[in-house]
């Protein structure tokens, strides 16, 4: 029985159908809903908000090869975005120079590839970054991270023919050879040039997670003292890992420079490596889908709740405070709890349960946006009024308290009446 | 010799800020593992209580009271906020305070505007206090020296000459033994954390009129506060306060130093119009700490006088 | 004579003041099975790491086949053809069992720091990983994450990522430790069978899996080995029975009984 067994080694591994539903198929889904999207005709802001998506979908996946496959917390991973993207800026520069000017290799060099430069030069920074930082994890490499993070920021200030000071350094993306009939002037041929380069940034990252060094990261992030027992440096694996995320970062860069077609040292700040970890922690960091779902959701909220409410900073934190504290699987998570849930036997039972805890989250949230949204109106002083569905909600008036008091307090209420049920329920 | 001495009297007093503003967070960061993101948030809380309070009463009023209230909002992150997350590893407590530090700056934002508020030096203290080579020395600078040295008397106190005290040392350096001795082990910590927070108010009270009250204080502050209790060690006040003034007095001094690139390398043929000859020390300033705390952490990662590595 | 598997001469370490292993000597020939035994806190365990990599010796020499490795690196170590397992398991919790053993597996086929090659495609790998599961006895748990294994099988877990890697020189460190008799018998064998041919240096409290196994057995007593031979001169050494007081020394007599 036994020899079968192993000669029949490939049956342990998934079947081919498995390897298709869980690997192919999903990529092969998302790859086609960014190329049927087109065909709805969408708006030009709508565009430029797919094409941001787009961008911020492969920075945060590959934010997400340091935190969630190698455990490494990053407060810099703007650095080789940024890195990456003023030098497609660069590139793209002297494709301009070039064509107008004797030619030479610039003046063959399409903008459709710019984000392979932008990958090399992330790559670079983080094979010279790295080599310091990677030798050790948890909080002395998020220090280092945030060490490095700052000089290059300062830096970005001082050198001037490289970060452009404060205006930046700007291109122009209609020059060179035309690739595919784009002339990636007009917004919907950018568009095509994000798809290309979103789909092969995350069929990359994905693939890479399914490399021996991909699978011997996770092995590091997880059990460190064990790796050095089957032959592996650790050291090595994170150092190695730490390259491949900064090219990522850099190729998506490269993409922003071809979007933007600007890029100021703000590029490299600490903000955009705050979000990039926003967008990955809110989406899930244990799942490959987390950082696509927080990169659409951070970048729709950024662009969209902005025009909306002022205090959107403060929805954001308060929606990664809660992650942090009571989800820490990311939407991703939560979208995979309800998955499993709804085909378990106690279907009916976590209904409810879920049915308790959405009525005093809603509940909660209404009483929170009521009571933000009256404060900065008092706050700003313009005597300017918060009025949601023809309501009238003065910060004096008593039906306004009542609204914002009484949500609150039922939610949190609800809240914690469904956690105790559910501590007695496994009691 | 002017500027030597103006910079290092106002070298001192920016290095014992630091030291109040890291004092805390070297407590909570020994004894919890957590280097808290939003220490410098509620050094900010501190600067803008005291000036809702001396606005309404008075400084001293505010001197007081200020900082408690900061320690009491602490101590409730800790028991609602910060006890929840701990399960989860350092990671996730860091990730907390990253988060919160993003709260506290959006709420600062909407209660007292974007911009700077009026926070001024009582005048009691508005006054020049001595002359020094023509120029007038502001009493209030002296006051924070004092303030300063007060709390670092009142900490070596209680840390040497009280029980609680030799609780919180023994932790500092054995974080684990505590429990086993039998101490409320969540209660000594819900109390630390509210304690360095309320030390990170009383940083806030003195600096924030000292230097400005405005939102962006926090994120200027926090990072230069991580570089000092790195730098300082694991479990050491004392390299804490080392950092604190190497990093005051490089920073002050740093600044008043008018020299570029072109003059110390000019004999490399560095020239004064190039763009890293005319890079001035002084614009380095701002980056010295970070640089400090990258080349601490890959030569020397226990710190100046930590007793563990990070 | 031949180049023994493992030579240790005059090894000594010291943390601070205190010095844990006082020159030991000991010489394990190819294929050998030696078991290391002694009282608690008599160094068992700061020998295994200094043979393996984890901690630097004062002073002193380790070879395996003649080469120096003392003060190397585990890697580097392990790359030479020693590999150990821990006393506490010590698996990769959140990947399923196959994917334990293939970690194991992939540094000594040559995929090392591989980013170009699909882990799924390498037949030789999934082949050698099958065999190793096979082995020890775990192939139908093979899908099943390392972490929710009962205890029994994670202990024999932890010892087919140890022989995964095809190590001539194997170190086991406390293998049946928490195990009830059939666990401890079922292991025995398993290990007997799956070290088969190879070099076996096992730490171990349960003197029937001592006396069972070893070809040899040394006897370590305050960072000093007392006693090395046969089971049974050790069983009659007077100093052995000195070393092991009261309970543990009827324990001794009753199971070379």
């Amino acid at each position: 029985m036994s020899d079968q067994t192993v000669q029949n080694f490939e049956s342990l591994a998934p079947s081919a159908g498995q390897k298709f539903t869980q690997r192919v198929l999903p990529l092969a889904v998302f790859a086609l809903i960014i190329l049927i999207i087109p065909m709805f005709n969408p708006s030009n802001l709508m565009l430029t908000l797919l094409n941001v998506m787009g961008i911020n979908i492969v920075f945060a996946l590959s934010y997400n090869m340091l935190l969630g496959r190698g455990g490494l917390l990053s407060f810099g991973h703007a650095v080789y975005f940024g890195l990456g993207g003023y030098a497609a800026v660069h590139a793209m520069r002297a494709i301009e120079n070039a064509s107008y000017g004797d030619g030479g290799f610039w003046a063959s060099y399409p903008v459709f590839f710019l984000p392979v430069i932008g990958f090399g030069v992330g790559a670079l920074a983080g094979a010279i970054i790295g080599w310091p930082s990677c030798r050790r994890a948890g909080t002395p490499f998020a220090m280092i991270s945030l060490g490095v993070a700052e000089l290059i920021a300062a830096a970005g200030f001082m050198f001037g023919s490289i970060f452009g000071g404060e205006e930046g350094i700007s291109g122009d993306r209609m020059n060179g050879p035309e690739l595919f009939g784009l002339s990636l002037g007009p917004i919907n041929e950018v568009y095509w040039f994000i798809a290309f380069w979103t789909i092969l940034g995350t069929v990359g990252i994905y693939a890479f997670t399914r490399t021996p060094l991909g699978k011997m990261s996770e092995a590091t992030r997880d059990n460190p003292e064990r790796v050095e027992f089957v032959g592996y440096d650790p050291q090595r694996v994170r150092y190695l890992v730490f390259i491949f995320a900064g090219g990522f970062a850099g190729l998506a860069g490269g993409m922003a420079a071809v979007q933007y077609e600007i890029f100021t040292p703000e590029a490299v700040s600490l903000a955009p490596s705050g979000m990039v970890l926003l967008m990955a922690y809110i989406g899930g960091i244990r799942y490959f889908a987390g950082p696509i779902l927080g990169a659409v959701v951070l970048t729709y909220m950024q662009s969209m709740l902005s025009d909306y409410s002022e205090a959107w900073l403060l929805y954001l934190g308060i929606l990664f405070m809660a992650i942090v504290m009571f989800a820490p699987g990311g939407l991703a998570g939560i979208v995979a709890g309800l998955f499993n849930g709804l085909r378990a036997d106690d279907r009916s039972e976590r209904v409810s349960k879920w049915a308790i805890m959405v009525v005093g989250c809603v509940l909660a949230f209404v009483g929170l946006v009521a009571l933000v949204e009256v404060a900065i109106r008092w706050s700003n002083g313009y005597g300017e009024v918060f009025e949601p569905f023809g309501m009238h909600l003065p910060t004096a008036s008593v039906l306004t308290w009542v609204l914002i008091v009484l949500p609150l307090a039922a939610g949190f209420a609800i809240l914690r009446f469904g956690a105790t049920r559910n501590k007695e329920g496994q009691a | 010799m002017e500027t030597i001495v103006f910079s290092l009297l106002n070298g001192v007093i920016y290095g014992l800020l630091l030291f109040m503003l890291s004092s805390g967070l070297t407590l909570i960061f020994s004894m919890m593992g957590v280097l808290n993101f939003a220490h410098a948030s509620f050094y900010m809380l501190g600067a803008y209580f005291a000036y809702t309070i001396s606005e309404a009463s008075s400084f001293w009023i505010a001197l007081i009271f200020a900082p408690i209230l900061v320690g009491l909002i602490g101590a409730a992150v800790e028991r609602w906020g910060l006890r929840t997350v701990h399960v989860n590893g350092h990671v996730a407590e860091l990730l907390f305070t990253f988060g919160l530090a993003y709260l506290i700056d959006e709420v600062v934002k909407i209660i007292w505007g974007r911009n700077a508020v009026d926070y001024r030096v009582p005048e009691l203290l508005d006054f020049p206090l001595f002359e020094l080579f023509g120029a007038q020395y502001p009493a209030y600078r002296i006051f924070t020296l004092f303030v300063a040295l007060a709390m670092l008397a009142g900490l070596w106190f209680i840390l040497n000459r009280t029980r609680a005290g030799l609780i919180i040392q023994a932790a500092l350096t054995h974080p684990h033994m505590v429990g086993h001795l039998g101490h409320n082990v969540p209660r000594i910590f819900m109390t630390v954390f509210g304690v360095g927070c309320a030390l990170a108010g009383l940083a806030g009270v003195i600096g924030g009129n000292y230097l400005v009250t405005d939102p962006a204080m926090a994120v200027q502050m926090g990072p230069i506060v991580f570089v000092v209790v790195v730098v300082g060690g694991l479990g050491s006040l004392m390299g804490a306060f080392l950092a604190a003034m190497l990093l005051g007095l490089l920073q002050t001094f740093a600044v008043a130093i008018d020299t570029r690139f072109a003059d110390i390398f000019g004999f490399l043929g560095l020239s004064e119009t190039s763009e890293v000859g005319a890079i001035s020390i002084a614009s380095l300033a701002p980056m010295l700490p970070f640089l400090l705390l990258v080349i601490i952490l890959m030569v020397r990662p226990r710190g100046l006088m930590g007793d563990r590595e990070l | 004579m031949t180049v023994a598997a493992l030579s240790i001469t005059d090894l000594k370490k010291n943390f601070g003041p205190a010095e844990i292993i006082r020159g030991v000597n000991l010489e394990i020939e190819k294929g050998e099975r030696h078991a290391i035994i002694g009282p608690n806190g008599a160094g068992k365990s700061t020998l295994f790491n200094l043979i393996s990599g984890g901690y630097h010796p004062s002073s002193g020499s380790i070879k395996l086949n003649g080469a120096e490795i003392g003060g190397t690196k585990p890697f580097q170590i392990n790359r030479m053809g020693l590999s150990r397992s821990f006393q506490v398991s010590n698996i990769f919790a959140n990947m399923s069992v196959r994917e334990n053993v293939r970690c194991g597996v992939l540094y000594s086929m040559g995929y090392g720091y591989s980013f170009w090659r699909n882990v799924g495609n390498l037949k030789e790998v999934q082949r050698k990983t099958a065999e190793i599961l096979e082995r020890v006895d775990l192939l139908d748990k093979a899908n099943l994450p390392a972490a929710l294994l009962p205890y029994a099988d994670q202990r024999t877990l932890e010892i087919a990522i140890t022989i995964a890697g095809g190590a001539e020189v194997i170190l086991l460190d406390e293998p049946t430790a928490g195990m009830s008799h059939s666990e401890t018998d079922r292991a025995v064998a398993l290990i007997k069978q799956a070290t088969e041919g190879k070099t076996l240096l096992i730490v171990e409290h349960d003197m029937g899996v001592v006396f069972n196994m070893a070809d040899r057995i040394s006897v370590l007593v305050y960072g000093e080995i007392i006693a090395t031979g046969k089971p049974s001169e050790i069983r009659g050494d007077p100093k052995v029975r000195e070393a092991y007081l009261g309970d543990e020394a009827d324990a001794l007599e009753g199971d070379a009984a």
